[in-house]
């Protein structure tokens, strides 16, 4: 036997992780975002990005959406610990491959350049429904909706016209049709 | 006009409504409005401890002896660091708290004034929930909902922060209001489709065996009356954790014992070949499971628990029943009744074979030691203290430690909220401040705290708290001048480094005794024990009783680390018998 020279056990084989997006729905109040966050932190969990706002003014409701990898029993404990806390009303959870979720990030791209180059910056935009927010001889700053990887893609390639500066949002998320998560 | 109530007294009004008749606390600055009101309130007891680490042990033996919250009241800053230890004990090991914590005034959060912290923000991951007092109008309804919170569910630790200012401003007090539910937190969610599986998986078991825990006994006293009668209707084995003695009558012929890595030969076994686990409000924990991968490889599961997030977290389980093990029990009962009568009569012969094969494993007597007439061995003092206090209604606190296991291991309970232990967090100095709570709540009963001369020098300040108010607490020492349990790991795991766990400069425990006002008594021989221990039990004040014992003795049998069920380590007795060699001597 390896002497583990432990009295805890050692580690068992490794699952599969799987990247899931949880969106939780908590009261509006000082401290529950701490709540949900210290409990991903303190209990090993993994954030990869974060997004919220409140959603509901009259009944003081936030909507948080969390995207996190895992495997399938520490998904499970994500939703099950999140239900305990008492701030928490309900709790999703979508894989990031479900069809019928939509997810979405928003970026803000400035762009350093001369026009040739900033004309070519919104054309490879143009996929993503590039909104031109700010516009001067020298410089634009668009924005773009569109998926994680996608983004990560454009703030790669975009580099070549100019681009200098980069803001993104955590993922937000719904689900498609008339159906509404209960 | 309504009367207004300043702030301090609203706090008090709320401990009136919610039926608190005692208080363990230690005054300061930024919660002397609140002692300004005690002399106000008679109804209350305020038991002045001698840190706040004590007040919140001594609330937790409160509630763990009697089933209600425990209240404390700390002021602000060290006041509250001091009590989070207390407090993650409470939340590892489910017991209701309640800790109301003085707070600067609010102008002042933030700016770091003197005997400031961020006390929600410390306490965030060791309660339940918390609460930082903003606005006076909200007191009473977050005072109400704390102690909702902390009762509810699987029990824990709360804590409520009041600013000082808040302490002083005037409102209106709002009545407790039971609220229906907090934001959908159900707790029974179990149907007649579980029952009638579960009851399905009990007739067809032939390798059956009960696992049960301390959420058995937070359920209620009716809830180890229900396992008691569907344990003695299927004549199924049972085996408890830790934290689950007295659940089950420890004398009983179907009691195994207790499970885990020092739990016996039998129990350890069963678990291991069973073909049908029942965990009763137990949770998978890694010193009951040893290696996950290879626990219990063969069974069905079924886990009724009251936390859903309890289901799944460790071991995968066939059949999950949540909801509170009252009810639980009490439907699984009917269901049985009414479909099998006489079940434990006509199911006899399925499991004989089973009972042969434990009996087996019993008559290795796992928990046997080698006696010794020179020296006091640390099981045989416990033996000898359960014969001469079995016919009293004694409540056992403990320490952590050898002594604990061994505690649990030969003293024998036969009732739910007699044992008061630290097992979640295994916090060393809980055991004393922890008698003085339960003998609170139960003057006229005999409290004894089983310790190790290490941990109870953690806490031994409260002494003095048990002096103050006549507790005749008695504080019964195994002392063998050494971290026994790091000893141990250090003798089987560490290559014998015993690297700083022996204790050069023990105090004199007879003469802290006496300084303390208490009485000390010592014993060295196995022969003086039994009067000594009488002489202990006869005096009607503190005591502390420094009991020499064996100092190489180790804590069997064991579960070494990484190991499954079926590989126990049993104790130099058996190792004698059987000469073990080569494979076997791997496993140390």
């Amino acid at each position: 036997m390896a002497n583990s020279k432990s009295a805890y056990s050692v580690a068992g084989k490794k699952q599969k992780n799987d990247t899931h997006i949880i969106v939780v729905w908590v009261d509006n109040e000082a401290g529950v975002l701490a709540r949900v966050v210290g409990l991903f932190s303190g209990r090993g969990y993994n954030i990869e990005s974060l997004a919220v706002a409140e959603v509901d003014q009259k009944e003081n409701i936030s909507r948080i959406t969390i995207v996190t990898t895992g495997t399938p029993q520490v998904i499970d404990q994500i939703k099950l610990q999140l239900k305990k806390l008492i701030p928490v009303h309900k709790v999703a959870d979508f894989k990031r491959e479900d069809k019928n979720v939509i997810f979405k990030e928003m970026a803000l791209f400035k762009f350093v350049a001369d026009s040739e180059k900033l004309i070519k910056a919104f054309k490879a935009c143009k996929n993503f429904n590039p909104v031109i927010l700010d516009e001067t001889k020298k410089s634009k700053v668009i924005q773009i909706t569109a998926l994680r990887r996608e983004i990560d893609k454009m703030s790669k390639n975009l580099t070549k016209f100019g681009l200098v500066s980069v803001s993104r949002t955590g993922a937000v998320a719904m689900t498609r049709g008339s159906d509404v998560f209960k | 006009m309504p009367k207004l109530y300043s702030g301090a007294e609203i706090v008090f009004k709320c401990l009136e409504d919610q039926g608190v008749s005692h208080i363990f606390g230690y005054p300061g600055g930024a919660v002397l409005p609140i002692y300004d009101e005690l002399k106000n309130f008679n109804f209350i007891k305020h038991i002045l401890v001698r840190h706040e680490q004590g007040a919140g042990h001594a609330a937790e033996g409160y509630a763990r002896s009697t089933g209600k919250p425990g209240v404390l009241l700390v002021t602000s800053g060290p006041g509250a660091t001091n009590a989070v230890t207390a407090l993650t004990d409470a939340y590892m090991d489910s017991v209701p708290l309640v800790c109301i914590t003085g707070q600067v005034p609010t102008h002042l959060i933030g700016t770091d004034a003197f005997q400031e912290c961020d006390t929600t923000g410390i306490t965030r991951p060791c309660t339940k929930h918390n609460w930082l007092v903003k606005d006076i109008n909200d007191l009473s309804e977050i005072m109400h909902k704390a102690f909702e919170v902390a009762t509810t569910g699987r029990p824990g630790p709360v804590l409520v922060d009041i600013p000082k200012d808040i302490q002083f401003q005037k409102t209106k007090y709002k009545n407790y209001r039971k609220v229906k539910k907090l934001n959908g937190k159900s707790h029974d969610n179990f149907s007649q489709k579980n029952i009638d599986e579960l009851i399905k998986l009990i007739s067809k078991a032939k390798k059956p065996i009960f696992y049960t825990g301390g959420g058995v006994i937070n359920s209620g006293p009716k809830a180890s009356e229900l396992l008691r009668e569907l344990v003695y209707a299927t004549g199924f084995p049972i085996t408890s954790t830790l934290q689950g003695l007295g659940c089950f009558p420890a004398d009983d012929n179907q009691f195994l014992g207790m499970l885990g890595m020092h739990g016996t030969y039998e129990a350890n076994n069963a678990m291991y070949s069973c073909d049908l686990m029942i965990n009763i409000g137990a949770r998978f924990d890694d010193r009951i499971t040893g290696k996950i991968d290879e626990f219990s490889p063969k069974s069905k599961k079924v886990h009724i628990d009251i936390d859903p997030s309890s289901i799944n977290k460790n071991v995968k389980v066939d059949l999950p029943i949540v909801g509170d093990i009252k009810s639980v029990l009490t439907s699984a009962l009917k269901t049985l009744k009414k479909s099998k009568k006489n079940f434990s009569k006509s199911n006899k012969h399925q499991i004989s074979n089973w009972w042969e094969k434990i009996q087996k494993w019993r008559s290795k007597r796992s928990l046997d030691y080698i006696g010794s007439e020179e020296t006091i061995k640390p099981q045989y003092a416990i033996e000898r203290l359960y014969e001469l206090t079995k016919d009293k209604d004694t409540y056992i606190t403990t320490e952590v430690g050898q002594h604990q296991m061994w505690a649990a291991q030969h003293y024998k309970f036969n009732k739910p909220n007699r044992w008061m232990t630290s097992g979640g967090l295994g916090t060393m100095g809980y055991g004393l401040p922890a008698a003085v709570g339960v003998q609170i709540a139960h003057p006229k009963k005999l409290v004894i705290d089983i310790a190790g001369e290490a941990s109870v020098l953690m806490t031994m300040q409260e002494m003095s708290t048990a002096v103050q108010y006549n507790l005749p607490i008695k504080i019964f020492i195994l002392n063998n001048e050494y971290m026994g349990m790091v000893r141990q790991w250090q003798e089987l795991l560490h290559d014998k480094n015993y690297s700083e766990s022996y204790t050069a400069a023990l105090p004199d425990f007879v003469k802290m005794a006496e300084a303390y006002g208490c009485v000390g008594i010592r014993a060295k021989t196995p022969e003086e024990l039994d009067d000594k221990i009488n002489e202990m039990l006869n005096t009607d004040r503190p005591v502390i009783f420094d009991c020499l014992v064996d100092k190489q003795e180790n804590c069997f049998p064991m579960i070494p680390s990484g190991k499954p069920h079926n590989q126990m380590l049993l104790g130099p007795k058996d190792q004698k018998e059987k000469k073990i060699t080569g494979k076997g001597r791997t496993l140390v």
